[in-house]
């Protein structure tokens, strides 16, 4: 049963969810109002299982002392502050000039920018080290980098102002981004719509169990 | 020294430069601090030489340490805002779009905007919600705010207050739950716009600060999408524009338009191209180009410059490494 269970839940809802996109009338819109009813409360239950698994995890890591085990202490630590903050100021804990929301604007938002922002010096040394033209395809490549990025900003336009304005950097830039680039995008979009239609598919029909853990 | 020490040196040197960069923004004390146009285009030669005399090392066999990279990213990156430069922005067709999509509202019509992002995503798209929201309020036009994404209304805050602070913004003295509403986060990824498209009130049963949906004038008579007259959507990844065309548009026929992350930008393309996208910003220059179109000096155009020099600088490390590459053979390796 506790196999059967889930499958049989997965294939109703998956199944009821393709009609009622075709037959948008009750009772499977009905079902529809339902089912997303449910998603969205199992989804706000899943917010808490996963704030209370990283507590365990973390509280796990601080007594048994493994590696790195004072980031640990920081997640319990702002996890901790943040909620007792949150629910000490009540139901307007959100609004501008609360604690929480000192918190959020000169905590938490510039820590998150950083870690961000470390991701261009990171491109840069990795397009130092390795953006190379090697052969004709990472040359092509290479060379619609080269367009793109320096089409993509004003100065751009500024260093080619002297030629006509459809051969200008940004022009240039905008005819890859709106014809070879959307290629290729669509190309893959289509690929993985129809990997996603045929997954989808097994899963439904009980054929892929993987996400039931255990095998098979 | 070992590398425990290292590192509380280095945690203790950001301690001290984060505390000085907020009393700055607090007492604004970079907000004036200016080169001048002559100062500006010294450091630029300066720039330009030193990546010069890297390039010849490179010619001469000596290859560059990756944190030459760091540096000269930090550089390009920072020095920019107290530059006295103006670039000329060129208006892309995609961003005129939008433009013109808002154009064509009336007094009165109402806005939906869904805040898909938090604060990593904020340099890039903060700017476009703050213009988005000056452009709305100063023209009468309504504002309807969502999150799918948790930290995405706490965001549409700080736009807000931005926006409420614009000249043209506080003439029209825009009041809150009659001229725009804030009605939080959701969860529930594209099933919330699934049921907003049949039912609008079921999602958001409260606004932010607990108010009731029926209290509301603003919102107390929108019942799907039919009741939208234009939705903007600002996304940094899942949810979002892609979720809000697959449900909204191709479903119930939404109008809408898109502020996207420059890494996600040009998945958008293919639904701009096929028209079921009205008009797409893409990373800071798209908030910048939008800034221009609507007459609004906002921080997209004042980083772009920060922009363009990154970009300039990459491509300066990409070019250098090529030809470390082709003078030291194929089959050597760069040792940084």
């Amino acid at each position: 049963m506790r196999r059967e269970v889930p499958l049989m839940i997965t294939g109703i809802v998956g199944i009821a969810f393709v009609l009622q996109y075709f037959i948008p009338h009750w009772p499977f819109s009905q079902l529809n109002t339902w089912f997303s009813d449910w998603f969205s409360i199992i989804s706000a239950f899943a917010i808490w299982l996963g704030a209370l698994n990283l507590m365990k995890i973390s509280f796990q890591k601080i007594t048994r002392k493994k590696s790195d085990w004072g980031y640990s202490v920081v997640i319990v630590l702002s996890f901790i502050v943040i909620a007792v903050i949150g629910f000490y100021e009540g139901e307007s804990f959100r609004e501008p000039g609360t604690n929480f929301s000192w918190l959020y604007e000169f905590v938490y938002t510039p820590l998150s920018a950083t870690m961000f922002a470390i991701l261009a010096f990171f491109v840069a040394s990795a397009s130092y080290r390795a953006f190379r033209a090697r052969n004709l395809e990472a040359t092509l490549l290479l060379v619609a980098a080269f367009f793109v990025m320096i089409g993509r900003v004003p100065i751009g336009d500024n260093i080619t102002s002297f030629l006509p304005e459809n051969y200008q950097l940004s022009q240039v830039a905008s005819w890859i981004m709106t014809f070879p680039q959307t290629a290729g995008q669509r190309a893959i979009m289509i690929g993985i719509a129809l990997g996603l239609v045929s997954t989808s598919l097994r899963i439904i029909l009980g054929i892929e169990r993987s996400h039931l853990g255990g095998g098979d | 020294m070992s590398i425990r020490t290292k590192e509380i040196l280095i945690a203790g040197i950001i301690l001290i430069i984060s505390v000085i960069v907020y009393l700055g923004k607090v007492y604004d004390w970079f907000g004036s601090a200016q080169f001048s146009p002559t100062l500006s285009v010294i450091v630029i030669v300066i720039i330009f030489l030193a990546l010069l005399y890297i390039l010849i090392r490179t010619i001469q066999g000596k290859l560059i340490d990756r944190r030459t990279v760091f540096v000269f990213v930090g550089f390009a990156v920072v020095l920019p805002f107290f530059m006295s430069i103006t670039q000329n922005i060129r208006i892309s067709p995609e961003v005129q779009q939008v433009y013109n999509a808002m154009s064509t509202l009336q007094p009165g019509s109402k806005v939906l905007i869904s805040f898909d992002y938090d604060p990593p995503s904020a340099p890039e798209l903060q700017p476009m919600a703050e213009s988005f929201i000056t452009y709305c309020l100063s023209h009468d036009i309504s504002v309807i705010i969502i999150g799918l994404w948790p930290q995405g209304p706490q965001q549409a805050n700080l736009a807000l207050e931005i926006a409420l602070e614009n000249e043209a913004v506080k003439a029209k003295n825009p009041q809150y739950g009659i001229n725009y509403v804030n009605l939080g986060f959701q969860t529930g990824n594209e099933f919330v716009i699934q049921r907003m498209g049949t039912d609008f009130r079921s999602m958001f049963q409260t606004d932010y600060s607990g108010r009731h949906y029926d209290d509301i004038p603003l919102v107390k008579n929108i019942k799907n999408f039919s009741n939208i007259d234009y939705s903007f959507n600002l996304s940094a990844g899942y949810p979002g524009t892609q979720e809000w065309v697959q449900v909204a548009v191709d479903r119930y026929g939404l109008w809408m338009g898109a502020g996207n992350t420059a890494v996600q930008a040009p998945m958008m393309y293919t639904y701009l191209n096929a028209g079921q996208l009205e008009g797409l910003l893409g990373g800071m220059n798209g908030a910048a180009e939008f800034e221009k179109v609507c007459g609004i000096t906002g921080k997209g155009t004042k980083y772009m410059l920060s922009q363009s020099f990154a970009h300039v600088v990459v491509i300066a490390f990409i070019l250098i490494g090529n030809v470390a590459f082709f003078i030291g053979g194929r089959k050597k390796k760069l040792d940084v």
